[in-house]
């Protein structure tokens, strides 16, 4: 098996890294740069337990390869808080106990981290299908919703103060 | 494996012909990468197509689209132009996967991954799109109902590469529709799928291309469920002849997700349904 050598940005930090060239993103960010927050659920970008943004867009880390990163921006869970402080989401995550084994906890946060972004008023059946990408089995789910709203909520507010 | 990851078509198609082993383009992985992790293939090098800038851009308007092989679904749903033209197909696209799958998932690879239950085929078929295949020494183009020949196969050579999907010239009072039926919400491979495209004139249908999918081993274009149409105001009579059009043309399965008998009613109702969809955006009253 023939492999590569990546140079990418990982949550802003100038990363490298040798690997296979048929090894999944997934499996270089936690065996090779040490970062596993990003977890294995599947393997078949079916849970979203794996979820990275890659240049900004949300994808599954298990279908994407470690050499395919060379060059690309990537985002993980590791990235969101502000050293000690958390990000909004992990705070009211927490706060509605929107956890609870915490396997699928990084590819949720992760995943409504675009969605805020990219929508600040969510309904809540645009949350539900948002994040349809990633299972949870332990929640049912409400609590992750209702996590996310009040994340959603919280945000409009520190942006209105701001303005 | 080798992987690789050239500039330009013509080289990835080069690479694809020099392969002694087995070849493989990857776009944007969603369904190879899962089949490698399975073991189902072993490619001994792999084109990766997302450097290529032809590729990765969507380009034109109403005198027709040319969507790159490497556009993932999400920048194909951003596309506002291309939404507004042709909602059948944008539909079709985003339908696939999640949020996640969206970033990667490409149309091309949907078509090339030859499925019989791809979202996007029956939607492009519908809309006569066409695809831009690159050899090592000449290119061509062929109509998208022209390249699934069965489940994972397809009329391309070994060093062939598709380049582009082109969609045709829009006529004025067009609309297309894709809905598809699965028992879910969301994340579902589908039962059965229906495209309808149609362009009127004077509020009649001028013309139609109607296509199923998931109702036998490729995508079906069903002329008989067009004919029906044309020439019509989407009377309740000619949608009763398209729905039994559809059913007529169906050869499916019985497997977990839908009997044969199931299969074959659903495409008539989806295929109705998806015809006044498309009528009312091409601006029909009935």
């Amino acid at each position: 098996m023939s492999g590569a050598h990546v140079s990418t940005t990982v949550n802003g930090d100038a990363v490298q890294f040798a690997c296979p060239n048929d090894e999944s993103l997934l499996d270089s960010l936690r065996n090779r740069v040490g970062l596993t927050g990003v977890k294995e659920g599947c393997g078949t970008g079916d849970c979203g337990a794996c979820s990275i943004t890659l240049d900004d867009r949300l994808v599954c880390s298990c279908l994407v390869l470690g050499v395919e990163a060379n060059g690309k921006q990537i985002g993980t869970v590791e990235g969101l808080a502000d050293g000690d402080k958390l990000h909004p989401l992990q705070e009211n995550f927490i706060k509605h106990a929107a956890l609870q084994c915490g396997i699928c906890t990084p590819g949720f946060l992760v995943a409504a981290k675009v969605l805020l972004e990219r929508n600040p008023d969510p309904s809540e059946e645009e949350i539900r299908y948002a994040l349809a990408g990633n299972l949870c089995r332990c929640t049912g789910y409400d609590k992750i919703v209702r996590a996310v709203q009040a994340t959603a909520k919280d945000l409009r507010k520190k942006s209105k103060k701001k303005s | 494996m080798r992987y690789e990851a050239p500039n330009n078509t013509k080289a990835a198609a080069t690479l694809l012909a020099a392969e002694k082993g087995k070849a493989l383009v990857l776009a944007g992985g969603t369904d190879l990468l899962v089949r490698m992790k399975a073991g189902m293939l072993e490619p001994d090098l792999l084109v990766d197509i997302k450097h290529i800038e032809k590729m990765r851009s969507i380009a034109g308007g109403n005198a027709g689209f040319t969507i790159g092989a490497a556009v993932p679904g999400v920048e194909i749903g951003e596309h506002k132009a291309l939404g507004k033209l042709w909602p059948g197909v944008v539909e079709a696209a985003q339908l696939i996967g999640s949020d996640q799958v969206q970033g990667r998932c490409t149309i091309v690879g949907n078509l090339c991954n030859a499925s019989p239950a791809a979202d996007t085929v029956p939607a492009l078929i519908a809309a006569g799109a066409k695809v831009v295949v690159v050899g090592k020494d000449k290119r061509r183009t062929v109509a998208v109902e022209k390249v699934v020949t069965g489940p994972g196969s397809t009329s391309l050579a070994k060093a062939e590469v598709i380049e582009s999907i082109k969609l045709p010239k829009r006529e004025r009072s067009s609309g297309d529709a894709y809905l598809r039926f699965i028992p879910r919400t969301e994340m579902d491979i589908a039962v059965v799928g229906a495209a309808v495209n149609l362009s009127l004139s004077r509020g009649v249908v001028k013309s139609a291309r109607v296509a199923l999918g998931a109702v036998a081993p490729t995508a079906l274009l069903v002329r008989e469920a067009a004919d029906a149409i044309i020439g019509t105001k989407l009377d309740d009579a000619a949608l009763e002849t398209l729905a039994t059009a559809c059913s007529a043309a169906c050869n499916p399965i019985d497997d977990k997700r839908g009997t044969i008998h199931y299969r074959t009613k659903v495409a008539g109702v989806l295929g109705r349904r998806a015809a006044l969809i498309a009528f009312d955006r091409a601006g029909g009253k009935r």
